[in-house]
Parts: structure tokens; sequence; C-alpha cells
């Protein structure tokens, strides 16, 4: 064990930082001391991520594309639904302005694809999220209190994976009447129940180790015991299921869409160009191509991120 | 000299991982003769486990091998993988340390052993029975034809560990290689199977390469001991030999492991800290709805008297309730019966009345793998008493008195950024004891806090302890079923059997002079020593 300083530097104690005072006057803080207990594991996990050259790259990749997505449509000169009477099916040029192509009733390609990026991508991000909020929270609590709780938490979990998720869509849209929120609802509202799960599963295990009684013995409130010590010693599984569920979300919108319950035309999403391309693939293959490039290149992209956070996020990893 | 069965030379082991090299055996000799037992003595890491791992050619990927391993003659590290089949559990066999959990959970163990017989013997139906019936019976499982069709979990952990050295024998190999196969076991049970071992080697005429940690296991089983660290072989030579006469400081140092020194009783006059009336816990064991739960009595009504200043040893086999009891007083366990903390009764605190006192009453557990949240650093685990006690501490504050518990236990404060794997089992214990001693706590539970850690770590946990309770007048209830370690260590013993308290007294008294058959049984199975 060596005895050198850490290659972070953190809030530093101020030069002969002996705060006046306290009840016990403590002793001279040791110069060279680095971080101070706190955010250190966040802190840390950024440092290793950054030593993660596949990570880096598609969290940079990532920004891009989503950038991209948001910024470009209002730079590039066509409309979402304006149609080029000239270029019906036209193949990706640069002379007609249409760099990726059109598509059967000659809209740009490229627009049509990024305005659906805006749409897949924010439907994963707030469906994922909200999963894994409402999951983990949930999974949680139920495994960390247990007993009765425990099980009519997950009694309520059962009946909701029960319930067919068609039915409960189609029963959003009766009631709210069509809406893009709704599908965000719907998602989240279904993808939470495996994420408690998992998370209660592995709150189960870990509430019995000595660490956890430890924090007992110390006087630790129940919450405090569940965010310090429980949550994030599952963090590793929840990432791996987060990086699988965006996937997911993006197929299960596009599903929606298709059966004519998502985003309506003229809007689209990546889901929905891609399905739209398989029915001209042969013709016109850059209709499946370019939507399915950006579809792959983000999923890609989360997969590595998603591994190397768990990895940084694990204090073993050097 | 006799032919040599096994001839282990010049063996070398290196680890490649992701950051460079490790060697773990560097260049260790060794033979064994058909029908001696050999010893192969080190603490962990000292890489006697790999050495015979090696000898199997069970070691991971990651491993390069270079030396020989000669097994009458052939070397081992040339065979196919094909002959290493024929040789492992056949010729050569292996029992482990771990008898819960090498065992197959889903299988009966008859079918478990009939396994090896069918592989290497072609042994199969009725015939195979009959054999296993024959080696339960060997092994000393009572009622072999019945407890044949048991699954591993009915069984004890004893008993577990005499199914697998079963299937070990199944073979009569001519090699038993036993990996630290008691280490798991309460000293009564250790004491039967080293007899059973011994019983056995004789009756098979096989020779057994033991590998354990504690010299003094092997000091009436071993006829030879080779004594490693780090890596390399520092001794070896007959046993009486190396026992009578080591030459090496490190062999002596484990020779001489047991805790040394005792502890002044306390006056009578002193006042009491902590005094608990008929505690009794129990655990359900089958819910019903409508009619009364079923329960299993862990601790049956103990007293139990703390005067300040005072260490009570509380001794006992697993099973006995000892830890339950520890839980108990520190209300980590619903119990019954009275329990009263410096004039505090604590039965009448609800969770936020008991908070206050968490900080005068802390506990250091067994495992210092597991005591420790992998994932916040030392500084975190060690400050996280402080902001429930002290919320008015700022940071700094904080920080000086993690340092100032750092240095009260012997560790460099500037690894409090570190995290726990980090460090080894003494250090993290070290860890353990200091986010328990940053409260200033009047009582400390001390749960097995030595019983994970090698010998040569244990003592200076030990003195660490000793120290510690002198300069802050501390009173320590120290759970352990190592006897030695509580004799040096507590002033008053309890023996417990079963949650009931079978005898108690002064520690000399109690060591000296037992007088109930259980703690005397107790005494004869842990002071092997002794009684030869």
């Amino acid at each position: 064990m060596t005895t050198d300083t850490t290659p972070y530097s953190g809030p530093r104690m101020p030069a002969g930082g002996t705060p006046p005072g306290g009840p016990n006057p403590p002793a001279e803080p040791d110069p060279e001391a680095g971080a101070v207990a706190g955010e250190s594991l966040t802190r840390d996990a950024w440092r290793r991520l950054k030593q993660n050259r596949a990570a880096m790259v598609s969290l940079i990749l990532l920004i891009v594309i989503a950038t991209v997505c948001v910024l470009g449509p209002l730079v590039l000169p066509w409309g979402l639904a304006e149609v080029d009477w000239n270029a019906f099916t036209a193949p990706p040029s640069l002379e007609g302005g249409h760099f990726l192509g059109t598509d059967a009733n000659g809209r740009d390609l490229l627009t049509r694809t990024l305005y659906g990026g805006r749409v897949s991508l924010s439907v994963a991000l707030v469906a994922s999220f909200v999963s894994l909020v409402i999951g983990v929270l949930y999974g949680a609590i139920s495994g960390y209190v247990g007993g009765r709780l425990d099980n009519l938490m997950m009694r309520f979990v059962d009946i909701m994976y029960s319930l067919p998720f068609m039915f409960l869509v189609i029963l959003l849209m009766v009631v709210f009447g069509r809406n893009i929120f709704l599908i965000y609802a719907a998602i989240g509202a279904v993808e939470w129940l495996d994420m408690a799960r998992i998370v209660r599963g592995q709150t189960l295990s870990l509430k019995r180790r000595e660490f956890v009684e430890a924090a007992h013995a110390l006087g630790v409130k129940d919450s405090k015991i569940v965010t310090r010590h429980l949550i994030p010693n599952a963090i590793g599984p929840v990432i791996v299921y987060v990086t699988l569920t965006v996937p997911k979300v993006i197929l299960l919108e596009s599903f929606l869409s298709f059966l004519g319950l998502g985003v309506q035309e003229p809007l689209t999403s990546w889901g929905v160009l891609i399905s739209e391309g398989t029915d001209t693939m042969q013709g016109a293959p850059w209709m499946l191509l370019v939507p399915s490039i950006f579809l792959a290149v983000t999923l890609f992209c989360l997969n590595f991120l998603g591994d190397g956070l768990r990895d940084a996020l694990d204090p073993k990893t050097r | 000299m006799a032919d040599k069965l096994l001839e282990i030379d010049n063996l070398s082991v290196d680890f490649q991982l992701p950051t460079g090299s490790v060697s773990a055996v560097k260049g260790v000799s060794f033979d064994i003769r058909p029908g001696e037992t050999l010893a192969l003595v080190g603490e962990s890491g000292s890489g006697k486990s790999v050495s015979s791992t090696a000898a199997m050619r069970l070691l991971p990927e990651l491993a390069t091998t270079s030396g020989a391993i000669r097994f009458k003659g052939e070397d081992l590290l040339q065979a196919t993988p094909r002959r290493m089949r024929r040789i492992r559990g056949n010729a050569i066999s292996m029992i482990f340390q771990e008898p819960m959990t090498s065992l197959n959970p889903l299988h009966r163990i008859g079918a478990q052993i009939a396994e090896v017989l069918a592989r290497h013997k072609g042994t199969k139906g009725r015939a195979a029975r009959g054999k296993v019936i024959e080696l339960l019976e060997q092994v000393g499982i009572p009622e072999p034809a019945r407890r044949i069709d048991s699954y591993p979990y009915e069984l004890s952990g004893g008993q577990r560990q005499r199914v697998m050295i079963a299937m070990a024998l199944a073979c009569e190999p001519e090699l038993l290689i036993a990996d630290e196969p008691t280490t798991a076991l309460d000293v009564t049970v250790q004491a039967q199977i080293l007899a059973l071992l011994k019983d056995l080697q004789a009756r098979y005429g096989m020779a057994i390469l033991f590998i354990t940690h504690d010299l003094s296991v092997v000091r009436h089983f071993a006829d030879r001991v080779c004594v490693m660290r780090r890596g390399e072989l520092l001794e070896s030579g007959e046993t009486a030999e190396v026992f009578a006469n080591p030459c090496h400081d490190y062999t002596r140092m484990l020779i001489d492991a047991d805790p040394h020194g005792h502890k002044e009783p306390v006056a009578d006059d002193v006042p009491v800290l902590l005094e608990a009336r008929d505690v009794r816990v129990r655990f359900p064991i089958k819910k019903r709805l409508f009619r009364d739960s079923e329960y299993f009595e862990a601790v049956r009504g103990i007293d139990l008297t703390l005067r300040r200043g005072q260490t009570v040893g509380v001794v006992g086999e697993s099973g006995s309730g000892k830890s339950t009891l520890g839980r108990a007083l520190l209300r980590l366990l619903d119990s019954q019966g009275d329990i009263r903390f410096d004039e505090t009764d604590l039965a009448r605190l609800d969770t936020g009345g008991m908070r206050p006192l968490r900080a005068k009453m802390q506990v250091v557990f067994q495992d210092p793998y597991g005591s420790l949240s992998p994932r916040m650093t030392v500084g975190e685990v060690i400050s996280e008493g402080l902001r429930v006690h002290h919320p008015e501490f700022n940071r700094h504050q904080r920080e000086a008195q993690v340092i100032e518990a750092l240095k009260e236990v012997a560790l460099d404060p500037a690894m409090r950024n570190r995290y726990p794997h980090e460090f080894s089992g003494g250090q993290r214990q070290r860890i353990a004891i200091a986010r328990a001693l940053v409260l200033k706590p009047q009582f400390l539970l001390l749960d097995e806090p030595t019983s994970a850690l090698d010998r040569s770590v244990q003592v200076t946990v030990i003195d660490l302890l000793r120290d510690l309770q002198r300069r802050h007048d501390l009173t320590y209830l120290f759970i352990s079923h190592d006897l030695s370690v509580v004799r040096a260590l507590a002033d008053t013993v309890l023996v417990m059997k079963e949650g009931r308290v079978v005898e108690r007294g002064p520690t000399e008294a109690i060591f000296a002079d037992p007088q109930e058959a259980y703690t005397r049984e107790l005494m004869r199975a842990a002071f092997i020593d002794a009684a030869a």
C-alpha cells in the first residue's frame, strides 16, 4: 500500500485549515489531503470514464447526434412535409440538394431522419429516465422494508405486468386523446416494472451484508441507508438494464406508431422510417439504410457508454 | 529414501493481469512419498493453494506455469487434458475448504458420489449404490443407507465435509490434496475430521498433501511440514524437528502466534454499564396467516452484566446464538427481556430515541470484506456516523476527526480517499474499528473481529484492541469461537450452547478448571497441543 496523493484534486483544505471551535478540537488536517467525503464516487467515476476511450468516443458521438437532430432541421433547406416535385425516390446526391435522397413522396430523407431522431431520442430518454427513477426507488424500498409492504408492492407489479400493454395505451388514448406525451407515459409506466424487480432482488441480497448492519448500528436513517448504501451498490445491473431498455423503448415506439397509436404523419420517428424503408428496400435501399445507420450508431454508443459507466462506477476497476 | 509419489520441482506460477504480471509461486520444490502426510503451511497470499491447484492443472488461463510437477515420474504439466481428466479424482483427488458450496445443492449426495465412480471405474447401478453406502459408512455418516438419498442442505457442515471426503476416496486415490478442509468447521468437528483423515490414511495407504494456515493443526497430523511465505518456500523438514527447532523467524512467529497476555478483572464496585436480564430472541420459521407462527428460539433467556472497562468473552460454536445475543443487546434485532444501558431502559426507546445512544455503543463485525461498503471511500465510511451524530460539524471538522480516528488505529490518514478493496483484511478491520471509534463509544460489540484474519495479523489487531481499551476506558463484549483469542482478551467468559449459557466465570478459572462437560470438550478440541 503506497501513500501517494490521489491523482485527482478535489476541493483542497485551505492552508492551515484548522476550523475554529468545534466540540472536539480537531487535529491539524493533513496538508496532503485530497478530496473530502461527499461526492467523491461520482467525481472518481468521471475520471475513470475519461480513461475509457470507447466510452468517451461514444459519449461524444451521442452528443453530436443529439445536437444535429435538434439543430439540423433549422439549417436544412427542406421542411418536414415539404414535397420536392422534381425528385420522387431520388437517390442520395449533392447536386439536387437531397444529400441522403428523398422518399417516395419526394420529401428530403435527411430532414425527416433528423426530425425522427428528435422523437426517438426523446422517447428513449424520457421513458428510460422515468423507468430508472421509479423502478430503482420502488424496488429498493420494497426490498429494504420487506415483509408485508414488500408483498403488497410486488403484487401491484404483478398486476401491472398482467395488464395488456395495448389495452393500456388504447385506454390512455381514449381518455386523453392522441398526444406524444402519452407515449412517454405509457412506455414509462411499463418499463419500470422490470427495473423494480431487478433492484428489489439486488437489495434483498445487499441488505443482509454487514455494512448495512453497521450503518444501522451507527444510527443512520433508513432513507439514507437506501440512498447511500443500497442503491450505489446495486448500480451495476441497473446500468446494464438501462442500456437494454433504450433500444427496447425506441422499437416499442415505432410499433405503436405502426399501429397508428404513436406519432402521426407527417411527423415521424426512426422506427417508422425504418419500417417504411423495408417496403422499398430493393428499389431504394437508402430509405432503409439512412435511418437504420442513425439508430444502429446510437444504440452502439449507448451500449459502450453503459459498459463504461458500469466500470467507472465500480471502484475496483482502476 | 522411498520413491517419490509427487515431486514438485522448481515450480513457478505467474498470473498475467491487466496491470502486469504477478508471481504467486517463485521456484518452489518439494516432494511427497507414498503414504506420508505433508503439510503446506502459510498465511493468505503465500501461494500454498496455488501450488496444489497447479498440481491438479486447475489454474485459470491467466496463469503461466514453469518447472515440473512429476506424479510417479510423469510430468503433469506436459500431460494432455484427456490424460489429466483420468488422473483427477482417480489417482489424485482433492477436498476443499467450503463444505457449504462444494456440493451441488440440486443433487442427492449419493448421486454425486456415484458420478465419480461411474466416471473413473465404470461402476453403475446397484453395485455403485452399495459402494457409496460403504464409503459413507467409512467416513462416519450415521445411517448411510438412508442418508445416501439426502440433499446437501439436509446435512451439517461437518457431515458435508465427510461427504466430500467420501467423494475424494471413491476411487482410492494415491494422493489426497486437502485444501484447508477444517477451516470452516467448529473446533470439535475439526478434531473429528482430522481423526477421520488419519484413520482413512492408515486404511488406504494414501499420501495426503494438507494445506492450512494454522500451524498448530498440523503438529500432530503431518509427518513433514513446508512453510511458505509470499510464494517462496522458507523451510521444510520433519514436523517434530521444525516445531522444536525452527530455523526461520517467520516459522517461529507462526508457531508462537497464539495471542499472549491476559486481562485483569475489574473490581466489583465499578459501575455497571450494560445489564441484560432474561434476554430472549426468536425467529419465525413458518409464518401462518390465522394460527400462531412457529418460532425458533436462538437465545433462550440470558443474563449479562458488563461493568465499565470489562471485557466479557462469549464463546460457543456456530449456532449457539452468540452473535444473535450481541445483536439483540445493540437493538439490531428485536428481543424480549430487559436491557439497560447506562441506566437507560432500551426496550422503551423507539428508533429515534435509540439514535443518541448508538454513538455510545458500537460494533465491529467479523467479515472485513463485507462490513465496508465497496462504493464508499474509507473517509466516507468513517465519517458516516459523524454525519448522523454531529450534524453541526462542517466538512473540515469531520475530516479532522477521520484523520484522528485513522491515527488511533495506526493507519496512514492519507489513505482515507481510497476504497476498501485496496486494503488487506487486517487493514479493513482497522478501518471498521476506526468507524466505531470516531463516535467515542463507551461500549464495543466485537463480533468475531479476528476470525477472518491470518494469525500474525490477528495478534496485531488484538494488541490494538487491548491498547484502545486502556486508553479510552472501553467496555467490550467479545464474541468468538476461538478460545485462545478469548483467553488473551477477556476477563470474564460466557460459554454458550444452543441459546443458553452453559458456564460462566473469570477467564483464568474457566480455562484452568472447566466444570461442565461441554466446556471441557471445547477446550480439548481447541488445544490439541495441550492435550497431547
